[in-house]
């Protein structure tokens, strides 16, 4: 190469050469002279591009503990690597497909349940008359979504425990004897899926009601004047004006579907239920902080992010190919 | 239309009436009954979200002895504020609020500013790299280093049990710089930038005193959008956080109402039951007490939030 670079080239090839090279390279020269003129807005931005490092970048490069035998002393980069025993460890633990499947009918119950009825609620929203009772509704199914997560199942656990519960005062009402909700696993899932329903629907009504009122009204008025009644406008012009929405929501809803939360999981979680309420995120806690295998905790969180990133990029690609719109651009 | 052309002939009030008529039955009988599903339906959805919070409510304000023996519907019964009485006497909750009123404000003052800082930038459309940054703030949606490098991290900086730990590892949200940076670029018109540039105006202080003012409604749903993020969170607490006094209220609340734990050994029979009673009534006026400040300012928010939601969903 040394050598290469000490022939010098004929006159004319020198400018041509540079010529290119100033239309090869304009970014560094732009930045070059972007730098000068906005210096203080990079200033401004250095702070939060800090931040982004440490607590974004630097957590993903501290994830290679995941090939490593954590070692307290020696930290993260001097710890022995042991490559993918951690993996392996984990795949053949019996616990391994539990929580596979525990995460994902847990996510697919949650988003086959509220996915429709967002949909009906907001359909129904758009057909009332605007007036109060339709604000109230509005406003009402909505508020649940501002309340916390903790405040959210500490009522769910209230209003279903076998001692107070106004449901199994109701049902005693019929001579049914109290039922243990949260002791049984196989109300777990019923539990959870359903007080999600009851805090998420009316916010995520809002969305499509959006969507509908988008819908533009010289549609409506012809298909009246076709004679179409309330439901037949309802699916063959509501229903394909939110389309694109409802697809992009569900294709949202699919691709994090291994990414469920932990928050909520966590908190309806007690050692009876635990055989279906045992879900990845909250094994990863209990390994990595309350038996502190740090290496073992961060090889599955790896491994459930690789799998949402990948659930995520084969379902935008599907999106794309639907709607012509994926989920960013 | 129709039905009025064949008329004519009738006189004219009866023509008028069955006009009316036919006028009428041009909306389907069908849309009739569909429409009374339509309000059957909205009051299933209204009275099943509702009436779970009338019914703590409503306990919330009965006496002790109503509540464990459930006669509590949807009215208080024997109407008595000791469950309220109960939060305020315990120095556990009062500490919780505080703290959290705490976190809530130095938390959404930090992120607002760190957001901003960020976002308009990137909303410049002369500043070169900006979509290199872009691409690399958008890749930490989709992929994260997880729980415990995460957590390795927040230790090495040595904010774990600080309260500093529930203000700065989740500063950003990059949902809100997405909305922040998608509100610059449609409210600032660029000529706004270039007749300030010719008058002099660095960019500093065109952000300052011309952007700002003018993003103030986005401002404001971005600051709430964080405000009520902090306020219900507590798994950043359970994780960074092992001393008492530093718990922010849901990390208590946590402990009371699902763990079970208020503490007070056992004296004598009478007294235990009394003192279960009124912890089972505490919890109903707790969760009142928790989730009154959100609720009491949703109302006026509630427009902003969806307006956020779509400007986020507009570009993502």
């Amino acid at each position: 190469m040394a050598t290469l670079t000490t022939v010098r080239p004929p006159a004319g090839e020198i400018s041509a050469r540079r010529r290119r090279r100033r239309r090869e390279r304009p970014g560094l020269k732009g930045l070059g002279r972007s730098l000068q003129r906005h210096w203080t807005l990079y200033l401004l931005m250095v702070v939060p591009l800090v931040w982004f490092a440490v607590f974004k970048y630097i957590p993903m490069s501290n994830a290679v503990l995941a090939f490593k035998n954590y070692n307290v002393i020696k930290g993260i980069w001097g710890s022995p690597w042991v490559g993918w025993q951690n993996f392996e460890l984990f795949f053949h633990n019996p616990v391994f497909w539990t929580l596979v499947k525990n995460t994902f009918l847990l996510s697919v119950y949650t988003v086959a349940a509220s996915f429709p009825l967002a949909i009906i609620l907001a359909l129904a929203l758009n057909e009332a008359r605007t007036g109060l009772f339709k604000r109230t509704v509005q406003m009402v199914t909505y508020a649940p979504y501002f309340i916390s997560t903790v405040v959210v199942v500490s009522m769910t656990i209230l209003v279903l425990s076998p001692r107070l519960g106004i449901v199994n005062e109701g049902l005693g009402f019929f001579g049914v004897p109290a039922i243990d909700f949260l002791g049984n696993p196989d109300y777990f899932r019923h539990i959870y899926v359903w007080s999600d329903v009851w805090q998420t629907t009316g916010y995520s009504a809002v969305i499509y009601l959006a969507a509908l009122s988008g819908i533009d009204p010289a549609l409506h008025e012809s298909a009246k004047v076709d004679g179409a009644s309330r439901l037949q406008r309802i699916r063959h012009v509501d229903l394909p004006g939110i389309m694109p929405t409802a697809v992009v929501i569900l294709v949202l809803a699919v691709g994090n579907i291994m990414a469920i939360g932990f928050e909520k999981a966590f908190l309806l979680q007690n050692p009876l239920n635990l055989s279906q309420s045992e879900i990845i995120s909250t094994y990863v806690y209990k390994t990595g902080l309350l038996n502190a295998d740090f290496s073992m905790a961060t090889a599955i969180g790896l491994f459930n992010s690789v799998i949402n990133l990948a659930l995520l990029l084969v379902v935008n690609a599907l999106a794309k190919r639907i709607t012509g719109n994926g989920l960013w651009s | 239309m129709t039905a009025q052309a064949e008329t004519p002939t009738l006189p004219g009030k009866r023509a008028e009436r069955r006009a009316a008529r036919t006028q009428r039955i041009r909306e389907p009988r069908t849309d009739r009954l569909f429409m009374v599903c339509v309000y059957l339906l909205l009051t299933v959805f209204l009275a099943v979200v509702l009436l779970p919070l009338l019914y703590i409510l409503a306990s919330s304000f009965s006496s002790p002895q109503a509540v464990s023996a459930g006669r509590v519907l949807l009215w208080p019964v024997d109407f008595s504020l000791r469950g309220y009485h109960a939060v305020f006497a315990n120095p556990q909750i009062i500490q919780g609020y505080l703290n959290s009123l705490f976190y809530t404000v130095a938390g959404t003052i930090v992120s607002v500013t760190m957001t901003v800082a960020i976002a308009y930038p990137m909303s410049r459309r002369t500043l070169v790299g900006r979509n290199v940054v872009m691409t690399l703030i958008l890749f930490t949606m989709l992929f994260t280093g997880g729980l415990i490098p995460t957590y390795l991290v927040v230790q090495s900086v040595g904010l774990l049990d600080t309260r500093w730990a529930l203000i700065i590892p989740q500063a950003i949200g990059v949902w809100q710089v997405i909305i922040a940076r998608s509100y610059f670029r449609t409210a600032i018109p660029e000529e706004l930038v270039e007749a300030s540039q010719l008058d002099g105006c660095g960019d500093l202080r065109f952000l300052w005193s011309v952007v700002i003012p003018l993003a103030k409604p986005m401002i404001a749903v971005v600051a709430l959008m964080y405000a009520i993020m902090q306020w219900n969170s507590y798994f950043d607490a359970l994780i960074y956080l092992k001393n008492p006094d530093l718990f922010p209220l849901q990390l208590v609340l946590r402990n009371i109402l699902i763990l079970n734990t208020t503490g007070g050994g056992a004296v004598d029979a009478s007294v235990v039951i009394q003192r279960q009673q009124l912890a089972d009534l505490l919890k109903y006026s707790l969760i009142v007490v928790a989730s009154v400040p959100v609720l009491l300012i949703y109302p006026f928010v509630a427009r902003y939030f969806t307006k956020g939601i779509l400007i986020g969903a507009v570009k993502g």
